[in-house]
């Protein structure tokens, strides 16, 4: 079945003005003991659209994820998911809500069709035969039990579980994380599938950047418990730039400019990653005295890479 | 339709399907009159989300390259042909663009590389003739 083109969204947010967003964060702070896991978070991620979550390993996607799902409570600030609480009221949200993890949690000893029993009875809008076909299309045996699957085998047996029975939002938790590329091809599949089905939304974490940057229609990254940005990827792209500069003496250090977030080079070439725009960064490269040799767009991992080693200070590495 | 996607460059998904049904429109490979996939099918056929592909859609139509007929599909337009000789000179020029920069990296300077062109013009053309 193919959607007639008017089916699709103009884009994410010629969508939002439409719809009350599908996820609405706002301000949400979370305490584990001295640890701030999340500082003051706000995340929309509106209907219809597919929001990328990308961060370091303890940066706080996990724990973003556990409040959308209504296993963690706000201890400030309020989370909305499909316009309604998910801790107040987590019978209406997680029956139109699927969710997959890196792990997903499966009862061992029963036997897929078993399994695929067993969730349907939990929810009333299970597409028993979207379900045969999706098995069908992983090749997954029926009777096989499913302590017995492969790693692979068993994310795809979670993907059905979670994506039967049309769920309005998806939210997806590393789910092709130390999987190999066919499975992952499945899960990527799924999601394309789902948001080409009008009015579903996604929300996913990764660390794999590519596939990231295929599917997500804006991508929300996290440092610390912090939102660092969150933006389409042509907006985000459009607000980093690479720059080589090249001065008439030579730096023995890094030269100072506001903005870069890491610099690599010696002598008169210096090249920086910096979180501005050119046209912003242009005017105190001048007042260097230096001239720009090269300029670069950044792609999504090497952004992610500038952005999640800066600390305090730019980091140095010499060629 | 073959597209082939790089996430290491930094160009925008959605440009590098305009850039190469245009090359795809201009050197033949899609016909005036032919389908394009639909959204749906190449998203999933690429794997990316069909939003990308529809804008790169949309900005074939801006560009006069395909046509969307109000019922189904999206097609390559008879205008596709007119825009056909400047697409391959831009797509040629970038071509060039690399050349230039690998050859001054190797200290050849563009009248030698203009006589390597000859050269190797002329070697083809002699190896086509033993063919």
């Amino acid at each position: 079945m193919v959607a007639p083109h008017s089916m699709l969204r103009e884009s994410a947010e010629d969508y939002a003005s439409a719809a009350p967003p599908a996820v609405e964060i706002c301000d949400v702070s979370r305490r584990f003991g001295s640890k701030l896991a999340l500082d003051r978070v706000s995340l929309t991620v509106p209907t219809g659209s597919v929001l990328g979550l990308v961060g370091e390993n303890g940066a706080g996607k996990t724990t973003l994820i556990r409040h959308v799902l209504g296993l963690l409570r706000a201890q400030s600030g309020s989370v909305s998911v499909l316009g309604l609480d998910p801790v107040k009221e987590p019978v209406r949200v997680l029956s139109r809500l699927g969710y997959l993890s890196e792990e997903p949690d499966l009862p061992g000893w029963m036997r897929v069709h078993e399994l695929l029993r067993y969730v349907a009875a939990f929810y009333p809008t299970w597409d028993e035969q979207y379900a045969q076909q999706l098995r069908h299309d992983f090749g997954l045996d029926p009777m096989t039990k499913i302590k017995h699957l492969s790693k692979g085998q068993r994310a795809r047996a979670g993907l059905i579980a979670a994506l039967a029975y049309r769920p309005d939002l998806l939210v997806l938790d590393e789910p092709s994380s130390g999987l190999d590329p066919i499975v992952r091809r499945d899960i990527l599949g799924a999601i394309i599938r789902t948001i080409a089905e009008e009015g579903r939304t996604v929300l996913f974490s990764s660390h794999l950047l590519t596939e990231v940057e295929r599917v997500s229609d804006r991508i929300a990254m996290i440092k610390n418990g912090r939102v660092l940005f969150c933006d389409t990827l042509d907006r985000i792209q459009g607000a980093h730039a690479r720059v080589t500069l090249r001065f008439e003496l030579p730096h023995q250090k890094p030269p100072q400019l506001s903005g870069a977030l890491a610099w690599e080079g010696r002598d008169r070439e210096w090249t920086a990653v910096c979180e501005k725009p050119l046209g912003e960064l242009r005017p105190a490269i001048d007042a260097m005295g230096a001239s720009i040799v090269e300029e670069s767009r950044l792609n999504l991992d090497e952004i992610f890479v500038a952005r999640a080693g800066h600390s305090q200070h730019a980091e140095v590495t010499s060629r | 339709m073959q597209i082939h996607l790089s996430t290491t460059n930094g160009i925008p998904i959605y440009l590098q399907i305009v850039n190469q049904v245009k090359y795809l429109v201009s050197s033949g490979r899609l016909a005036e009159g032919e389908e394009l996939p639909p959204i749906r099918a190449l998203a999933e056929q690429l794997l990316i989300n069909p939003n990308t592909v529809a804008r790169a859609y949309r900005e074939l139509e801006t560009a006069g390259v395909v046509l969307k007929r109000r019922t189904a599909g999206t097609y390559v337009s008879a205008a596709g042909s007119p825009l056909g000789r400047r697409e391959r000179l831009r797509v040629l020029g970038e071509r060039i663009d690399a050349l230039l920069a690998e050859a001054s990296q190797m200290n050849i300077n563009t009248d030698e590389l203009i006589d390597l062109l000859r050269q190797r013009e002329q070697a083809m053309a002699s190896s086509n003739t033993r063919d």
